[in-house]
Formats: C-alpha cells, structure tokens, sequence
C-alpha cells in the first residue's frame, strides 16, 4: 500500500520502482471518499488527476524531472486553475471557472505537480472556523465535534488526514497557520510579497499572502521555493532572487535569540495548559543555550481592532466586484433597473459574514468616520511595523501561541467579536508582513493538538524554515 | 458611537445590500458590538505617526508599456450570467417607472 512521509522520500520510490504516480493518486482519491463526510474537498479532479499521474510515470526514465513531479496537492478554494471552478466557497461565484492559472498554480504545474481537487473553505476567507462556507462546516479528522480552524480549514484538514501531500491555503490574519494548529500540521505564511497573488481572490490585498500546508518542513521549503518569486501580474512581490529554501534547511547547531511577549501569555483568554507547555518548551530553549527573552509589547489589545478595521475596508472594496455583471450568480427574478439587480444578487448570494464584514468596511470608509477609524488604523500599522524592526534588532525570532485555545465545537462562538479575538496571536504577522509558521510540538491533554507559533522579520524565510526544522528534530529525538 | 436604524440604511445603500427587518436587527447589534471594539484604537496616542498606506517592497514598479491581449473575447465572456455573442446584458439603467 502507497505511504507518504516526505516528497524526497516519495521521489526515492518511484526512481527505485516500489511506487508510481498513479499508486499515489489512487490513494489518495480513494482517502478523499473514505472521508467524504470530513467536507474537506468541493471538488475533486480525479479523471484529470490519474491522467496526469499516468502521463508522469510514462515519462520518468530513471530521472525526476521537476522539483514536484508527482507530488499530489490540493488547492484552497480561492485559488485559480485554469479551466476549473473555484468558488470562494460561495453561492456569488457558482459555476464560475477560472479563465487562467493563479502563478503559484502555474509554477506548481511546472514542476510536474498534480493538482487533485479544491478545498473547501471560509467564504472568501472569512472566518475562524470554517462555519462560514457556503457549502457547509469542515470537520476536524482529530475529533469530528470540533471545527478544523479557518479560513483554510479544509486545506489543513486535506493534509491531517493523508488526502493530498500538501495543499495551499490562503493567509490574511491567520488562515493558514491556525487551522494548522487546530489540525496538528504544519503551516507556513511566507513574508509579504514572497508568493504572487495573482490568481488568488482577493479579500484584503496588503494582507493576502498564500500558506503552505505540509507534514514536514522540508516539503513545506521546497513548495515555497517553487512558488515564489518575482511576478510581472502582481507588482508586490519581491524580485529579489528566490533562495533555495530546501537545499539551504540544515539543521545547524547556532545559538537563537528568540523573544515573547508578556501581554501575550499573560491575557487572560490563553488557555493555562497552552500557556505552560510553551513555558516548558521554552526552558528546553535556554538549556540549549538559546537565549529567551520576555519582552513588553504594549499594542497587543490593538492589534486585532486595527486588523479589522483596515481588512473590512480592503474587503469591501475587493467585493465591490461581485455585481452580477460579467460573472458569477445574477438575480434575474425581479430586478426593476441595475442598481436594483446589482443589491437583489449580493443579498441574495453573499453569506452573512461576508456582509457583516462589507458592512464594517464601508463605515470605516465613510465620510465622517475614515479619519478617525481608518485612518487611525493605517498609523497604529505604521507604529506595528516600527516596534517591530526595532524587536528584529535584538532578536531572530518572536515565539507566539498560535491560538488562544485548541480547536472548538462547532458553533461555540456565536459572538462575531468572540470570533475575531481567536484571531489574536495570528493577526500580528499580516498586519506588520513577516513570514510566521505555526509547529505542530505539543498535545492538549483535552487530546486535540496544537502549535507553537515563529515569527521572523521580513526576507527571513529561510533562517525560519532552519530554526523550525531543528525544533521539530529536537523533538522527535527526545 | 451608537448604531442607529438610519446608519445601517445608509451602509446598506454604500454596500448595494438590502436586509429585512429581523436581519437588520441583528446586523444592528453586531455592527455596535463591532464598532465598539473597534473604537479601542481612540485610546492611542498616534500623534506624528505617518499612516501605512503600501505594504509593497518598492513604491513604483515600472515597466514599458507594451500592448498585448490577456483574454480572448469569448475566455473574457465566459462567466457571464446574462450576455449575447458581444455584450454583457444588464437591466435598464434607469428605470422609467
């Protein structure tokens, strides 16, 4: 039978002939079945997925060619394969299908991956949980009674539960890292403008970043090394060169000068187990001869209002788009003139969220109320930003929880503040650009895991990826 | 900062969304709870502080301008819910009534 531990464990494989591509996919579609009732995927590519396999296995003469040949990936529903629907996971983009490939897509395809199926997700990423999507909840494969986190919640559960090698996700104030610590994965947010978001639907564009999902660090370097880089259709990316994320992960024996905030681990929400089996790792740290330090960090009641604030603007105006014109659902029913049809379609197709959310952003935007909210917001970032190179100044890396809690019952938060304070440790990284991962180390003894969270400043992908892979070794090895 | 009834209209009408009276009951006391936390942010001090508006590397990419097609007609109208072989179509624009 077909097991995946590593990409270059699975590359191994198939040169030695103990597995091929096709073994692969037919594994994992038939894991996809088996575990339907996880919701996990809205799609699932297979015809085209076994061909491509097929297609691969034919080819490969006793060399790999291409840095993903075979490897089996699922894609959050937010992202663009040509030819293919992608829906955001709601009812406004039924039946849409993409008229080209997001470059993180196109860049996968050109390293020989195998696109398998879209994963089911928050409605345009909005969301904690993954209660939100329109094609309803994801379950968490670790206990079926809990949500899976979000908004990627089915990308993070993809990878749990053996249905894909490693999956995308979509990142804006924690999409990628919490539902992997909900689901016990690892989860990547590169820096800001590592990867192009082209192709990616937008919700708050100076927040979006694409994530990684993996079982490991080495696979979550190698996707990343293969994805990012300089993009002529999205003018934020970095064009520095893309360094060679998994060539460079050694597990080098360097002293790190990590930090974490007081306010953090003292808030009152923290989980008290969470809070002590990070304490504990962290003495582990220092008997290793890092250095930790505790540090004041002032702006952390902040952080989440000016998260919110400054992503509903951005939404509202990216989903300004969304009017029933040129594509997606169109109420045809009763609209008297435009402007009638363009309210009667969003009302009618847009879930409760997303309005919500819509709403917000058009009053911090609007005359009267920009100044004093948005405005206001956009200097608290710029404060964020300042205290935060000034932290990189003294240290490599900011150790965070990655949520307050491990994953909870569906339906727990009914409040939409309750739901945005799960966002507090996660929203920080979007709202200053640096690349943070979330580290599946520990075990609740409630059962269900969770992470710790790194930080790093921006560019700083690699030493990240570096320190990660030592600490999941150090581990394992103990 | 109080939600009031004529608040949620005019934002109704900015975000081209229509809600009956239960859900707007409801979106009224979300929006205040919303606002509330929000306006946490009054209690800094940010005299001086230039707001962020680019989160970008540099603040201009250039590049020369070349034409070149993107998207044939028929790829570009592919999605549409409502079109003819050239045009997406619409409801009147205003309606005489």
């Amino acid at each position: 039978m077909f097991r995946f531990t590593t990409i270059k464990d699975y590359h191994n494989a198939l040169l030695n002939g103990t597995t091929t591509c096709v073994d692969a996919v037919r594994f994992y579609t038939q894991s996809i079945k088996d575990q339907q009732h996880l919701n996990a995927f809205l799609e699932v590519f297979e015809e085209e997925a076994l061909a491509q396999a097929l297609a691969l296995d034919n080819q490969r003469n006793g060399s790999i060619q291409g840095k993903l040949h075979g490897v089996v990936v699922a894609l959050k529903d937010v992202i663009c394969y040509k030819g293919h629907k992608v829906s955001a996971a709601s009812r406004i983009l039924d039946n849409f299908t993409s008229i080209y490939n997001a470059t993180a897509v196109e860049k996968l395809l050109a390293e020989g991956a195998i696109i398998i199926g879209r994963n089911n997700c928050d409605e345009f990423a909005m969301g904690s949980s993954n209660e939100n999507s329109a094609f309803g909840a994801v379950k968490n494969a670790a206990d079926e009674t809990k949500v899976p986190g979000g908004s990627s919640g089915g990308s993070a559960v993809a990878v749990q539960a053996n249905m894909c090698m490693v999956s995308l996700g979509s990142d804006t104030g924690g999409s990628v890292r919490q539902p992997a610590d909900f689901c016990g994965v690892v989860g990547l947010k590169p820096g800001y403008g590592r990867i192009s978001r082209y192709g990616l639907i937008a919700y708050a564009s100076s927040f979006d970043q694409i994530g990684i999902f993996g079982n490991n660090i080495e696979d979550v370097a190698l996707t990343l090394e293969v994805i990012a880089g300089a993009d002529e259709y999205d003018s934020t990316v970095s064009t520095d060169a893309v360094p060679e994320f998994s060539e460079l992960l050694k597990t080098e024996d360097k002293k790190y000068r990590f930090c974490y905030f007081r306010q953090a681990f003292e808030n009152a929400s923290l989980d008290v187990e969470i809070r002590t089996q990070i304490e504990v790792f962290m003495k582990t740290l220092t008997d290793a001869e890092h250095s930790v330090e505790i540090v004041d960090f002032e702006l952390l009641d902040f952080i989440v209002p000016v998260y919110y604030v400054l992503t509903t603007a951005e939404a509202s105006s990216n989903l300004s788009r969304y009017d029933g014109v040129r594509f997606g659902y169109r109420n045809t029913a009763n609209s008297a003139d435009l402007s009638d049809m363009y309210t009667n379609t969003r009302s009618e197709a847009f879930g409760k969220e997303v309005k919500r959310r819509i709403m917000l952003g058009n009053f911090v935007l609007s005359a009267g109320y920009f100044d004093a909210y948005f405005t206001k917001a956009q200097q608290v970032r710029q404060l964020l930003i300042n205290q935060t190179d000034q932290l990189f100044n003294n240290y490599d890396f900011i150790i965070l929880p990655t949520s307050p809690t491990t994953a909870f019952s569906f339906g727990a938060h009914k409040d939409p503040v309750e739901m945005f304070l799960a966002d507090i440790y996660t929203v920080y990284a979007n709202l200053v650009g640096i690349p943070a991962i979330s580290l599946p180390l520990f075990r609740h003894q409630n059962n269900m895991p969770f992470s710790l969270q790194l930080l790093a400043s921006r560019d700083s992908e690699v030493s990240l990826l570096c320190v990660s892979q030592n600490l999941l070794h150090q581990k394992r090895d103990r | 900062m109080e939600v009031t009834d004529q608040l949620i209209d005019h934002l109704a009408k900015l975000s081209k969304l229509s809600f009956n009276a239960e859900e707007k009951q409801e979106l009224k006391s979300d929006l205040q709870k919303m606002i509330s936390f929000v306006e946490k942010l009054q209690e800094l001090d940010t005299t001086g502080i230039e707001p962020l508006t680019h989160m970008g590397y540099s603040d201009n990419a250039l590049r020369d301008d070349v034409v070149k097609g993107m998207v044939s007609r028929e790829e570009a109208m592919l999605n549409a819910p409502v079109k003819d072989d050239q045009f997406f179509k619409v409801p009147k624009v205003i309606n005489p009534q």
